[in-house]
């Protein structure tokens, strides 16, 4: 495509520029990664959910040719500088210590924590070394449920804790009991949403070099957040910044579990270091259902006040999180859950109790959506329920609720991370509601509904509205740079797993510099390139390296006017940049293009630089934000639901999503469209089972279903553009938004078609042997 | 995951891929691979040696013989979708087929390698239950005819004697006014299903129904074959009150049930698609006829 | 290496002969024994289709076919999609159109399934729910499938789903 006059590419659905060579099999993921003279590892795990290590033998393991190193914690202890690798991201309520050990040391807290890593020639060899490996644990009793694991008769989840009860936190604004002293109408509901995880077709992988000639480490990772990682690796490794370099190649896919570092993103360099040769590590897929991070365990016990005409008054209650068995990140999570839980209403008061529990599972870290689908999913439940009681329509008393356009923007007195309020900066919730029921057929829906049951079809429509804070601090990084050959590079502590990063930004630089986005070089995810970076969480990218390139790309273009002037000894107010190339106004002959530029600005040994500036055609910019940015929208679906067997099918799904200036409306609807069928797993499909005895049930793809393209619906979008004052380009995050709104509309939709018998739905996920018993137990009535 | 380590054979002729069988310690047999090569990257299995049927030509094919027609065990399920002759000879496995897997695994999955694997969930077993199929087992005594009823002997697992391979499978081809259903209940289209049921309903030319035969799959280790309810609609006029008997018959199997799916859903799945399949069938054996 | 074998086998028009440990599967050795890194492995269980290529025409899960057993096949994968003059595929450039693709980790399983489909289907114009049957054996995590299956509309469908745009 065209590069034409600057700035004009915001809007426009550019191709993608990272399209042609993932099509092509070019891509270069984690296990595309070859480096010479690499051993391959593979990680002998616990076998049991909560157990103390009573003797490990591994010398058959040893012994077997090919093998060269079975790897225990006391082996990797002396390259460390702490027992424990530090994660935790600093929060007051934390009441104790749960960082994890690179292999465990005594006690197995989780299945599938790591305790020994065997190096082979091959993963083969290494696998087949691993079954050799003895050990005899003493099996403790294990903690499955967040719920009971708070009471205190409760067996501990970790011996060195003194309880299961990590931490607490809360919410806490408004006069609460005036709500409810004053309400006309109380509800009480509790609700329970299961496990469920991102599951990226990429699994996790590490790959590690130390170099001994320059004392350095480079490690290529599958991960979000490079240079987290590399600060953890350094912390631990006790090596510089300088020394340890990490750099995320493509990564297939994010979705949060990426975000988190693992144990074994340290094992794998340690082992490295200690072997003096390169190891490779691939997580297999059932690894990454007991390994990685995953979330969404929640319990609910909430009330909720109104007033006589269904106006929110307060709600009040308690939140109970499954934190895992260690702190691989925060407690974010659930804090996310409750502030989102608010969503685009007006709720004059809110308190609820959070209680953080750990339990021997898989540590919980973000997954896409990060606790806001769930706090999404108990607010419009609760709306629906109070919707029923008082026999007002499900859009009617929303409409009573929503926030106003002319209240933005609108403050809620809940303090964010970053100590600034929560504060929701544009957009129109009512007549984005309004947009997406016309859109649905709302309307005429009650006719279709009951000329479908006349031929015994039950059919219904489900809403939710949704905000979701973007954009999240406090910074992310870019440069642009024309080097004097005239390719022009941008470098970004941003990430790519998908999402179009490279795109996004090739697009805001292409356009402030008039070149075609597919000719610029975006290089991310290398802590060499960007000493300075985030990475990919909290929908983020676009709002923070997004504007951090647009105001390089200002920079640049500004100094290459400048220069341009200089050379053309023009005024560089009749200067404009077009194609690549500065020209006089009106004069298209008389200009210069960007490669002659940065080679005038590159200088020639002894000559001077034009005009006296100061040498190259780049700038660096970081954007730092001022509070998070609020994407919001409404979804409808239609389903359809065989009560005899409780089959659900979505026959219609629409989106109407604001996430202010849209820099390429194709990828949004990407993101949204993956992002919803990610929701629809989590309502009809995921589920990360465990027995009683904490074990995991599910282990591979067959038991854990992920949405196929035969179940996944349509996704019809529809956008408003409300652009956020808080940031130049005006756009908010747009990468989770899919996923919060989903569980909430569906279920409702099901609830509507499934209201001849009077079925509430309160659990998550939904399968049909729940739905049968609620609509048994319903036609009983 | 890997497989562990294995010697590969890769016979070219039956009578060679016996004497391994019956000759070789720890030795498994690999059809199609569908079901197989996953246990072996997942090392849920650990043969010592591997004995590949993929090279045995006289294994695979559809061939009629009179009212019955035989297909090759290593007949990939693909094949049997394919194939012409089976849409007209019996509905019936062209209906169950296609619920079978997504297409890339049934370009190599085979109808022997899923009778034999014996998946609860698989839905060939309960097409040739349903169909009283026969089978064709070959061993160091030579050949010898199993009923398909009579071959599967608990989880994931066949009364073949040690030494045996199964050959080939035959089904009678489906008779005038006939009409068949195969219905299964899954979250997913390509899954294994969490309950499936076949069946088959001859009407006589007075319009009753001369035969019916109905199998369950999914509820237990082998599909259930429903004979009283059978003979229980024999000479009845399919209607909705005749096909509830059986749906009720359905739902009093006793099914094996887990977390997702417990037995009561699963006994309620009986019921419900029995019925559905029932009616299916009969107003398939009615032509365009409505009961 | 425990139990080698000698195969020789054609992959996207090229003969190679190599010993290879029996238990390999297609996809390690297309991936680590040729180079050919574009057959990606999601899951080794035969589930989420990333591995997807085509062995004598026909597409398999190669996680569950021995490297052994392609000894003597033609095997085709996404490195031999484009043309020899380096031209896209019709399929490839519908993804790219469509946006069927975000990490493009499932990608070239898609793209396989996708071309077995319109070999299979010449002249006949698929629906939506054709294209969706035939897709249902690849997994995509970022997409929700929609771009791929607009790509596959675009390609094999009826001339009035055509560049449907959503």
């Amino acid at each position: 495509m065209a590069g034409g006059t600057a700035g004009t590419l915001i809007g426009a659905r550019t191709p993608r520029v990272e399209d042609a060579r993932l099509l092509r099999g070019g891509g270069r993921f984690l296990d595309d990664i070859v480096v010479p003279g690499a051993l391959e590892a593979v990680f002998f795990r616990s076998p049991v959910a909560h157990g103390l290590i009573r003797k490990i033998d591994v010398a058959a393991a040893r012994a077997l040719p090919d093998v060269r190193a079975v790897l225990t914690y006391d082996d990797l202890r002396p390259l460390l500088t702490s027992d424990r690798i530090s994660l935790a991201l600093p929060a007051a309520g934390i009441r104790f210590n749960v960082d994890p050990f690179v292999l465990a040391r005594k006690e197995v807290c989780y299945a599938g924590e790591p305790i020994a890593l065997i190096v082979a020639t091959s993963r083969r060899v290494a696998e087949d070394a691993a079954g050799l490996i003895e050990i005899d644990i003493e099996p403790l009793p294990a903690v499955g449920d967040p719920v009971a694991g708070l009471d205190p008769g409760s067996p501990k989840a970790r011996l060195d804790c003194p309880d299961n009860f990590v931490a607490k936190t809360g919410v806490d604004y408004g006069d609460i009991d005036h709500a409810f002293a004053a309400a006309a109408h109380v509800l009480r509901e509790r609700f329970r949403l299961g496990k469920g995880g991102g599951f990226s077709i990429e699994p996790r992988g590490v790959v590690a070099r130390y170099d001994p000639l320059e004392d350095r480490l480079t490690v290529w990772d599958s991960t979000q957040m490079p240079h987290r990682a590399r600060a953890v690796l350094a912390t631990c490794l006790g090596l510089s910044e300088q020394q340890t370099r990490v750099v995320a190649p493509d990564v297939g896919g994010g979705f949060g579990p990426k975000a988190v570092f693992h144990p074994e993103e340290l094992a794998i360099p340690a082992a490295a270091m200690l072997l003096k040769q390169p190891v490779k590590w691939v997580e297999d897929r059932f690894e990454s259902f007991t390994a990685t991070v995953a979330e969404r365990d929640q319990d609910w016990d909430m009330e909720a006040a109104f007033d006589a005409e269904g106006r929110l008054l307060g709600i009040r209650g308690r939140l109970c999180y499954d934190h895992g068995a260690s702190t691989p990140y925060g407690i974010a999570l659930p804090f996310n859950a409750s502030t989102n839980m608010i969503g685009p209403y007006i709720l004059p008061a809110f308190r609820v109790s959070i209680e953080l529990c750990l339990t021997n599972k898989t540590p919980a870290a973000p997954t896409r959506g990060a606790g806001r689908p769930q706090g999404a999913y108990v607010m419009e439940r609760l709306l629906d329920a109070m919707a029923r009681k008082l026999g007002v329509p499900r859009d009617e008393i929303r409409r009573r609720n929503l926030i106003p356009a002319d209240r933005m923007p609108y403050p809620i007195p809940v303090k964010q991370r970053d100590g600034s309020l929560m504060t929701y900066d544009s957009g129109d919730y009512p007549e984005c509601q309004r947009r997406a029921l016309a859109a649905a057929g709302w309307r005429d829906f009650p006719a279709r509904q009951a000329a479908a049951l006349r031929e015994g079809r039950h059919i219904g429509l489900g809403l939710c509205n949704y905000v979701e804070g973007t954009g999240r601090g406090p910074f992310e990084s870019a440069s642009v740079r024309v080097n004097p050959s005239g390719q022009i590079v941008v470098t970004t502590g941003a990430t790519a797993q998908g999402q179009g990063v490279h795109t996004m930004l090739a697009q805001i630089v292409g356009g402030e510099l008039g070149v075609a986005p597919e000719t610029i070089l975006v290089q991310s995810g290398d802590t060499q390139t960007s000493p300075l970076g985030l990475g990919a969480f909290a929908s983020r990218q676009a709002v923070t390296a997004g504007n951090a390139a647009k105001a390089a790309a200002v920079l640049v273009a500004r100094k290459a006017k400048a220069a341009a002037a200089h050379l053309l000894e023009a005024s560089p107010d009749d200067l404009e940049l077009v194609d690549g190339a500065v020209r006089v106004r009106g004069v298209p002959g008389h200009r210069k293009t960007l490669t002659e530029i940065a080679r005038s600005l590159a200088g020639a040994a002894g000559f001077s630089l034009p005009g006296g500036m100061a040498p190259g055609l780049a700038a660096a910019s970081d954007f730092l934000t001022a509070g998070l940015t609020y994407t919001n929208g409404t979804h409808l679906a239609e389903v359809e639901v065989d009560h005899e067997t409780g089959a659900v099918k979505i026959l219609r799904y629409v989106v109407v999503h604001d996430c202010g200036t849209m820099i390429n409306p194709m990828m949004v609807e990407g993101q949204i469209a993956g992002g919803v069928v990610h929701g629809i797993g989590m309502t009809l499909f995921e589920w990360m089972r465990y027995d009683e005895m904490a074990q995991p049930l599910t282990a591979t793809f067959v038991d854990y279903l992920l949405p196929t393209s035969d179940v996944a619906p349509r996704i019809e979008i529809h956008h408003m553009e409300s652009p956020t004052p808080l940031n130049p380009l005006g756009v908010k995050g747009a990468a989770e938004s899919g996923v919060i709104g989903a569980p909430a509309t569906i279920v409702s939709a099901i609830e509507d078609a499934l209201a001849p018998f009077n079925v509430v739905i309160r659990d998550l996920p939904l399968t049909p042997a729940k739905l049968r018993a609620l609509v048994r137990a319903g036609t009983k009535r | 995951m890997k497989a562990p380590p294995f010697k590969y054979h890769a016979p070219r002729a039956l009578a060679e891929a016996l004497d391994m069988t019956a000759g070789l310690d720890n030795a498994r047999a690999l059809a199609g691979g569908q079901s197989l090569m996953p246990l072996l990257n997942l090392r849920m299995a650990a043969p010592d040696h591997l004995i590949d049927l993929g090279n045995i030509a006289e294994l695979r094919g559809v061939f009629e013989d009179g009212a019955r027609f035989h297909i090759g065990a290593m007949t990939t399920q693909r094949d049997i979708e394919k194939s012409a002759p089976i849409a007209g000879l019996c509905p019936l496995l062209a209906q169950a087929i296609h619920h079978v897997g997504h297409q890339q695994t049934r370009n190599r999955g085979t109808i022997g390698g899923s009778l034999c694997h014996s998946d609860p969930g698989a839905e060939l077993p309960v097409a040739a239950m349903a169909l009283d199929a026969e089978l064709v087992v070959a061993g160091p005594r030579g050949e010898r005819a199993v009923a398909f009823r009579d071959f599967p002997s608990g989880y994931l697992s066949v009364s073949l004697e040690p030494g045996e391979l199964l050959t080939r499978v035959s089904f009678p081809k489906a008779g005038p006014r006939e009409g068949s259903a195969f219905l299964e209940f899954n979250l997913r289209p390509a899954d294994f299903a969490v309950v499936s049921v076949a069946a088959r309903v001859a009407l006589d030319e007075a319009g009753h129904i001369a035969h019916a035969s109905i199998a369950v799959g999914g509820v237990q280790a082998a599909p259930i074959r429903l004979l009283e309810a059978e003979n229980a609609l024999r000479g009845h006029a399919p209607s909705r009150e005749a096909f509830e008997a059986a749906a009720r018959a359905a739902a009093e199997i006793d099914c094996d049930g887990d977390d997702v799916h417990p037995a009561d859903f699963r006994s309620e799945l009986c019921g419900v698609l029995t019925r559905r399949a029932l009616t299916q069938a009969a107003t398939r054996a009615a032509g365009s006829r409505h009961v | 290496m425990s139990d080698p074998r000698e195969i020789a086998l054609v992959v996207n028009d090229v003969r190679h002969a190599r010993v290879v440990e029996s238990r390999v599967n297609l996809a390690d050795f297309l991936r680590h024994e040729l180079g050919l890194f574009g057959t990606h492995v999601g899951c080794e269980h035969g589930v989420c289709g990333a591995c997807t290529v085509l062995v004598d025409g026909a597409s398999v899960r190669s996680c569950l076919m021995l490297a052994v057993q392609a000894g003597g096949k033609n095997v085709e994968t996404i490195e031999g999609v484009a043309a020899a003059d380096g031209a896209s595929h019709p399929v490839q450039a519908a993804l790219a159109k469509h946006h069927g693709l975000q990490c493009g980790y499932c990608t070239p399983g898609v793209v396989m399934t996708l071309i077995e489909l319109g070999r299979e289907n010449i002249g006949k114009p698929l629906g939506e729910a054709e294209i969706r049957h035939a897709l249902s054996g690849n997994l995509c995590r970022c997409t929700g499938y929609q771009g791929i299956v607009d790509a596959g509309l675009d390609v094999f469908g009826a001339p009035a789903d055509k560049g449907s745009e959503t």
